[in-house]
């Protein structure tokens, strides 16, 4: 857009709305150089450093890395490798407590340098013209960088998409007060800088060049104009002092008067944006083959003797950093990690410096004043009047003291960039930014309940329908088992054992009648037949009381014969209708009745079979029943069981509901047996 | 070593709630010296009155609400309040009127309803209103600036008339306040609005000596006062300039408009401007953070309808001063112009290109 371009060379900058002009307290350290630190006695190296994943560890406790040796690998998009700051022994890879505000322990490389500081093999790229885009970013996503302006988000994830850049914003502001490291790196490292910005151009290949830097490092911007004088589209822009220049959305407004939409990324508008430092690192990458291994952090406070910017290596403790630059304890009680607007308090000084760490503040008791002095909100409306997104943190504040979530999201709470421009003015004090966070996390944890709850009431849905779908197919079933059964009794006349029965005898008296008088067969057959009608309701109870007979003798005979009895009960045909039954019943009527005493005696394996033929299959059911439950129940009289087995089958013996509910009630019994059989052994 | 944990920003301005309060109560000054100047002790005394009720009546309350005496004490709300209240009211009112006025200005309007921070009406005001309705007689008894009395009062005089009714000598409040010819002299605004009644035009009103030379006689300074104290709060950035201001324009556009219509009837702009308790109100009434609008667009539309609403009530309704009644009618309307105009935040509604 030529009015941008044109707006930047007249300097003429855009504004954003709020911002606040808190003390710079940059006198501190931005007089000093850069200092190299001596090696730490333990690195302490977390392997997540980014927003992101972690990536998979490749080496174990106990190996010896050298400097710049990968130690972690993979193939997932948003991890990031970490790599040895300096060779040494891993001494264990344990959980620590890692530089993020809650101070939760994440696993950590513990790397003892061996003070030798020894390179891995280094390939130095001369021509890097020649590299394509591709190739450029896989040496920057092996290099392990992530945005060093205090986010730390994988870089090449950033540079690698696709769509036309118009801008390259490099953010040099630094807007946060005490940090001068991006400011001191511009004035020692100026030149390699720009060969990083040239490289961030020939991947991103953006139609102009912006640097954001503030007023108030005139050095740097003295060299930083020096050394991209011969950069091609690219404008130095010197923008005034205010915080939050240096916020990406803020800055990009500043420079180009666009508003990234909600919801959308920057790059959606046609802008990169990346931090000085991580032009540096990228420079050192791909020119060097250095990875990101070390980077400045600016130590300060007025509890230090030297406050300083140092090279600190990643992984080193804050303790370290603060001996190294006079650390006054006594006159200091907190420390914190970042600038004082949007640093966390340390709770200990073993937490390492990561690749996102640009500042660690030691302030004295006046300098930064710890203690909660909360009054109520007065609604004075100043935190309204510096907010950079233009949200209403009073009204904010009251619903988030009051828990009320939905007017929270209304009020465009995740709109907030926690800079903390509304509680630095706050006349009562209140820490507003603290309540935010809180209520930011209320929402999602709501959000992810929420989204749980839907789950889990549509598998609650499908599952009441599946068992919906298989009772109806149950039922189903039972009725057509139960229309076939009907159809196939209807089909004959009579129960099938009275036919059975009554052709049996009819056969039996032919036979007899065909010895004697051969002529009246037939007839025979046909008076028999009429005849058996009669006798059948006597044979059948005859043969009922024979089989109840039967029966007991079997039970009694007890555990031998009663296994073998269902046994052959269980191996036999389904079809059970022989012609026997009635003719061994009978039979056996009769012999049972004079050899009662005897048979009660002999065991002989006749019996056995002969009982289990008899055996209608009514009585097998309830035998297979009573064997269940005498094998449950030691104490059963044997009495009960015939008895009920002989009322059973002359009462039920055309009912076949009461079949299948003993089938069924069969099914349940021996199940059970099995059950406590199994639970007794 | 135990560190002291907070949550970021560890920055801070090191203003205090308490000491905007004090700066409110400091630019107060020069009007309650003009007002000192031009109507003697007796607003003085009303004011340490009316800081004596409020401060005990805030203990009373505190040690019922197990508060932070201490600090909430002394956080300066409670004695705005009651500065608010004494430069309002009639200089050589009886002393229970400003007692009664502040124990319910911060009893039931401010601590009833929650205390700093939560009450929706102005103490001040609401107090005023009240002691308005309940107490007209004694709540219209102006005294006259000293110019046009006929006997002076000194501090102890001013100070028996108001615990005693009369002065040292014997005279009752009635007698100081009518001239030498017998006539009870009122506020030019009350002048105005009866003789208005009685159908004199506006030249033959302003020969009355209430009116002075300029607009209204003491009356004038008093405001001038107010708004030079309402100046310097803007400038050091304790209140916003946007309802004071949109205030001033919306009635000196309503008085314009009535004066160019019938300049016979209507009195000139900057008499409404400086007469009444118009400055006290922009400045000092209007702009209380807690009862008042919080959006700068809320802010300016309250200050809009209020500066309409004075003008009518002046021209229009039974009392001749209207800022309080302003002032309540416009708490009422804060919260819901507050929502209706929220800001666009950041990201929201850009148009894609």
């Amino acid at each position: 857009m030529e009015s941008v371009v044109e707006r930047i060379t007249r300097k003429h900058f855009w504004k954003f709305h709020g911002g606040i002009h808190p003390p710079e307290q940059k006198f501190i350290t931005n007089h000093k150089p850069i200092r190299h630190l001596p090696l730490p006695a333990q690195l302490i190296i977390p392997l997540q450093q980014h927003i992101g994943a972690a990536a998979e560890l490749i080496v174990k406790a106990g190996d010896y890395v050298l400097k710049g040796q990968s130690l972690t690998a993979s193939q997932h998009p948003m991890a990031v490798p970490i790599h040895a700051p300096t060779s040494g022994t891993i001494k264990a890879i344990k959980l620590a407590p890692i530089a993020h505000p809650s101070a939760t322990q994440e696993p950590c490389i513990w790397l003892t340098p061996d003070g030798l500081d020894k390179w891995r093999e280094r390939i130095i790229r001369e021509d890097i013209l020649q590299l394509t885009r591709e190739q450029l970013l896989d040496i920057i996503a092996e290099a392990g960088i992530a945005g060093m302006g205090g986010a730390g988000f994988p870089t090449y994830i950033k540079i690698s998409h696709q769509t036309p850049i118009e801008f390259l914003i490099i953010n040099a502001a630094e807007c946060e007060p005490y940090i001068t490291a991006d400011d001191l790196l511009m004035r020692e490292h100026s030149s390699m800088i720009v060969e990083g910005i040239k490289i961030l151009q020939q991947i991103v290949q953006a139609k102009y060049i912006l640097i954001g830097i503030e007023d108030n490092k005139p050095e740097a911007i003295q060299a930083l104009t020096q050394a991209t004088a011969q950069l091609a589209d690219c404008y130095l822009c010197v923008l005034p002092t205010k915080y939050p220049t240096g916020g990406e959305k803020q800055l990009i407004q500043i420079l180009t008067g666009k508003e990234i939409a909600k919801g959308t990324l920057p790059v959606h508008a046609g802008i990169i944006m990346q931090n000085i430092a991580t032009c540096f690192a990228i420079a050192n990458a791909v020119l060097d083959d250095v990875p990101l291994i070390q980077r400045i952090v600016t130590v300060t406070g007025q509890a230090l003797d030297k406050p300083q910017n140092v090279w600190a290596l990643l992984g080193t403790p804050i303790q370290h950093l603060l001996d190294q630059c006079g650390y006054q304890a006594e006159n200091n009680n907190q420390l914190i990690m970042g600038g004082p607007m949007m640093g966390f308090s340390l709770p200990t000084t073993q937490i390492p410096v990561v690749k996102t760490t640009n500042c660690i503040i030691a302030p004295t008791e006046q300098e930064i004043p710890s203690g909660n002095h909360e009054v109520e909100c007065i609604r004075c409306g100043q935190c309204a009047e510096v907010c950079p997104s233009l949200l209403l943190p009073q009204e904010l504040q009251w619903s988030a003291k009051a828990n009320d979530l939905p007017q929270l999201e209304k009020l465009n709470l995740f709109d907030c960039i926690e800079c903390g421009a509304c509680a630095y003015v706050c006349p009562s004090q209140i820490p507003l930014v603290h309540y935010y966070r809180v209520a930011k996390v209320d929402i999602k944890q709501q959000k992810l309940q929420e989204l749980k709850a839907e789950k889990a009431k549509t598998r609650f849905e499908a599952r009441k329908l599946r068992l919906e779908q298989d009772k109806r197919q149950r039922e189903l079933k039972h009725q057509q088992a139960a229309e076939a059964r009907r159809a196939k009794m209807n089909s004959t006349d009579g129960d099938n054992a009275k036919s059975a029965v009554a052709a049996a005898l009819a056969r039996v008296k032919a036979k007899k009648q065909a010895t004697t008088d051969t002529s009246t067969t037939n007839d025979a057959i046909a008076v028999d037949t009429e005849n058996s009608i009669a006798e059948q309701q006597q044979s059948q109870v005859a043969a009922a009381v024979a089989r109840a007979k039967a029966k007991r003798l079997a039970k009694q005979s007890q555990t031998e014969q009663a296994p073998e009895i269902l046994e052959k009960i269980e191996n036999e045909p389904k079809n059970t209708k022989s012609n026997n039954p009635s003719q061994d019943s009978k039979l056996q009527t009769d012999s049972n009745s004079e050899t009662t005493a005897e048979a009660h005696h002999t065991v002989q394996p006749n019996t056995v079979d002969a009982v289990a033929a008899t055996l209608s299959r009514e009585e097998k059911i309830k035998l297979v029943i009573g064997k269940a439950k005498q094998k449950a129940e030691t104490t059963q009289s044997p009495l009960t069981e015939p008895a009920d087995a002989v009322t059973t089958s002359i009462a039920s013996n055309k009912q076949h509901a009461d079949d299948r509910a003993q089938r069924i009630a069969a099914a349940i019994a021996k199940a059970k047996a099995k059950k406590q059989q199994t639970e007794k052994q | 070593m135990a560190f002291f944990i907070a949550s970021s920003p560890h920055n801070h301005t090191q203003q205090q709630t308490s000491a905007l309060m004090r700066l409110v109560m400091y630019a107060m000054l020069p009007g309650l010296i003009a007002q000192g100047y031009f109507f003697g002790y007796g607003n003085f005394i009303q004011i340490m009155l009316a800081i004596g009720t409020a401060l005990i009546t805030e203990f009373i309350v505190l040690s019922l609400r197990n508060k932070n005496i201490t600090a909430q004490l002394f956080d300066g709300s409670a004695i705005l309040t009651a500065m608010l209240l004494g430069a309002s009211i009639p200089s050589l009112a009886p002393w229970w009127v400003v007692v009664i006025g502040t124990f319910f200005a911060i009893l039931v309007v401010k601590q009833l309803y929650g205390g700093l921070g939560h009450n929706p009406f102005n103490p001040a005001m609401a107090g005023y209103v009240l002691l308005l309705v309940s107490f007209p007689v004694q709540m219209t008894a102006w005294l006259p600036p000293f110019q046009l009395m006929s006997h002076h009062l000194d501090f102890a005089n001013s100070a028996a008339t108001i615990f005693t009714g009369f002065t040292l000598d014997g005279y009752s409040l009635e007698q100081l306040r009518s001239t030498a010819d017998g006539f009870t002299m009122a506020t030019p605004l009350d002048t105005l609005k009866t003789n208005l009644k009685l159908g004199l035009t506006l030249t033959e009103i302003q020969k009355n000596p209430v009116f002075g030379e300029h607009f209204a006689l003491g009356w004038e300074w008093v405001n001038a006062g107010f708004l030079l104290g309402g100046l310097v709060l803007i400038v050091k950035k304790a209140i916003d300039w946007r309802t004071p201001l949109s205030f001033l324009a919306s009635l000196f556009l309503c008085s314009l408009i009535a004066f160019l219509m019938s300049p016979d009837s209507s009195a000139s702009t900057l008499f409404h401007w400086f007469s009444g308790a118009t400055m006290l109100g922009a400045f000092f009434i209007l702009t209380d953070p807690v009862s008042g609008a919080t959006t700068p667009k809320a802010r300016i539309i309250i200050g809009l309808v209020a500066g309409f609403l004075v003008y009518i009530i002046r021209k229009h309704g039974g009392y001749p001063d209207a800022v309080a009644f302003t002032v309540l009618l416009c708490n009422m309307m804060s919260p819901l112009v507050d929502q209706y105009t929220r800001p666009r935040t950041y990201g929201h509604n850009v148009e894609h290109k």
